[in-house]
């Protein structure tokens, strides 16, 4: 029973992950409607900067938030240089245009930070929790904790304020918006900010987690959370942490009890082609 | 030449088949497949099996071949009558992971471990190697341009052509969207089956990495590079995309990055390929009376 429980920790500390990720890719959907596959290198960037300004100041405050600021002018430097001029075209082309920036941003990892697993020795300022004989270990801890109010504010953003007013409006129709006196061009590029500094926290928190920055360590999640937009519906917030949740806890309790002679990451897939024949507007779709 | 350029060579024509046919499930029928390389590592697993375990010859095997592929395409075409665009396209990405993780977990297919031993192709009695496999590979691949243009040129190609441009403009004027997207993927599919088992007996030995995600990528971005949708596209992007890593072998290191931003770049620059309209190479030499697509 306590390893029970220790699983489904882990798999639901997997699936706030996942969310983080994936929120960003929903976000970056739902205003440019772009399957965005190089946000998988922004948060290996997120990881990279994240340990370097940490092993520079030893302060990990510092390093989420220099890693925040690097990957949100990454984030725009990608929107502006390749997906705006692309915009045009149909999905396929921009589509491309981020797996090529995608396997680009890898090949920079590899080059400036060696072809090697790095480790990233944080030291968290609080202790694990022992209840009722169920270890909690610090970085699940701060995985909890950070994902919950990263959830929590990016909620208040797109429901509460303004930009996020501005943001549903550009995801629903762009020229309207823009008609209606928003800057739409601006929305967007906040919107790229915004996933991209999430993206970076997701990669901070993945680092200390396993201990482990390595430079393909976007491969899985690139492909992965884009099947995981897709079941919780393209666009779609809610869905997006939903399928995340489900899949996080989902694959760790698969592999934990069920002896099935498929690797863990095709699992996503095939979760998502049996929401898909049920729903083909995924789980929180409205198609 | 050298035999090793020769190998080169033999891979570029036997990408350009299978990129030949991804052009026509996403030129010709526009339904965008991620998953290619699944269909090509069919070819590649089918044929090998054929020839190794069940002891037919490539020439025999080779119409069964084609019919396994095309068959499980047809099956796993049947998400685009569902399915638009960004949904499709990630469908796709899902089978060929899947396609890939059972080649590399069910011990029937090799396992980790691959299939080896896989025969070379005899052809009146002599054993096809170096320049001779080139010229057999050739053939094949004047036959699938052969039966590219025929499709292009035929009432089915149009039909295609009809629901690429608008679906359901196409569908209302009778048109079935169901008979000629699956028709486009059947085609599709068998013409990579047809370049996975010139692979299998090309290299002897495969195993379930070399049909992964990334060669799907690949294959999509040959058929974008050289024009989406034209004839001679997906062989010039074959060849393109086949000669640089050698053109770069001098700069070890950095390959694999100047590869990933030559196609940024040119995606960027030339997002209707090299031979497609408005591209710079159109500019230079406009295209004759008879256009090949629509």
């Amino acid at each position: 029973m306590q390893l029970f429980i220790e699983q489904l920790l882990n798999g639901a500390a997997m699936g706030a992950i996942y969310a983080l990720i994936t929120l960003g890719l929903a976000l970056v959907y739902g205003v440019l409607r772009i399957l965005h596959v190089a946000h998988a290198g922004v948060y290996t960037a997120g990881a990279y900067v994240g340990l370097y300004i940490h092993s520079l100041t030893g302060s990990l405050l510092l390093a989420v938030f220099g890693a925040m600021a690097f990957c949100g002018v990454l984030g725009v430097v990608i929107e502006r240089l390749v997906y705006t001029p692309l915009l045009k075209f149909p999905p396929f082309v921009p589509l491309i245009g981020s797996i090529a920036v995608f396997l680009a941003l890898e090949e920079i990892f590899r080059l400036v930070g060696g072809p090697y697993i790095l480790s990233f020795p944080a030291e968290l300022p609080f202790p694990g929790i022992t209840v009722r004989g169920v270890v909690i270990s610090p970085a699940i801890i701060s995985i909890y904790a950070v994902s919950a109010s990263v959830l929590l504010i990016l909620w208040f953003i797109v429901t509460k304020t303004e930009f996020g007013l501005a943001m549903r409006a550009t995801s629903q129709d762009r020229d309207i918006a823009g008609a209606m006196g928003i800057d739409s061009a601006f929305t967007i590029s906040m919107t790229f900010v915004l996933g991209s500094a999430v993206a970076a926290i997701a990669g901070i928190l993945v680092g200390i987690y396993f201990n482990q920055v390595y430079p393909t360590m976007g491969a899985v999640p690139a492909y992965k959370c884009l099947a995981l937009i897709v079941v919780g519906g393209l666009g779609s917030l809610p869905g997006a942490v939903l399928a995340s949740l489900l899949l996080g806890i989902g694959e760790t309790l698969l592999i934990g009890y069920a002896n099935i002679p498929l690797p863990r990451d095709s699992l996503a897939f095939i979760a998502m082609i049996a929401v898909l024949l049920w729903r083909p507007g995924g789980l929180m779709g409205n198609r | 030449m050298s035999d090793y350029s020769i190998t080169i060579l033999n891979f570029i024509a036997i990408q350009a088949i299978v990129a030949c046919g991804l052009n026509v499930i996403v030129g010709y029928a526009g339904q965008i497949s991620l998953g290619h390389a699944a269909f090509f590592g069919i070819g590649a697993y089918s044929s090998a099996l054929l020839t190794t375990k069940a002891g037919l010859t490539f020439w025999a095997a080779l119409p069964l071949v084609i019919l396994i592929t095309a068959a499980i395409g047809l099956v796993l075409g049947m998400p685009s009558l569902r399915l638009r665009e960004d949904f499709l396209a990630v469908t796709t990405i899902g089978i060929n992971f899947i396609v890939e993780s059972v080649f590399l977990y069910v011990p029937f297919f090799g396992g980790a471990l691959g299939l080896g031993g896989i025969p070379s192709i005899v052809f009146f009695g002599a054993r096809l190697r170096g320049v001779n496999f080139l010229y057999l590979c050739l053939f094949f691949l004047a036959l699938v341009l052969l039966i590219s243009r025929r499709f292009t040129k035929s009432w089915a190609g149009l039909a295609c052509f009809a629901l690429r441009e608008e679906e359901t403009a196409a569908s209302s004027m009778g048109v079935s969207p169901v008979r000629f997207k699956l028709m486009a993927f059947v085609i599709g599919t068998a013409m990579a089956g047809l370049g996975g088992a010139l692979y299998a007996h090309q290299m002897r030995f495969i195993s379930a990495t070399d049909f992964g995600f990334p060669l799907s990528v690949m294959m999509m971005s040959m058929v974008v590079l050289g024009g989406i949708g034209t004839l001679w596209g997906p062989v010039l992007g074959a060849l393109i995309l086949g000669m640089l890593p050698e053109i770069f072998r001098p700069l070890v290191d950095y390959r694999m990055l100047l590869n990933a931003a030559i196609l940024l770049l040119m995606i960027r620059f030339q997002p209707g390929g090299l031979l497609g309209e408005g591209s710079f190479l159109r500019r230079v030499f406009p295209k004759r009376r008879g256009t090949t697509h629509g």
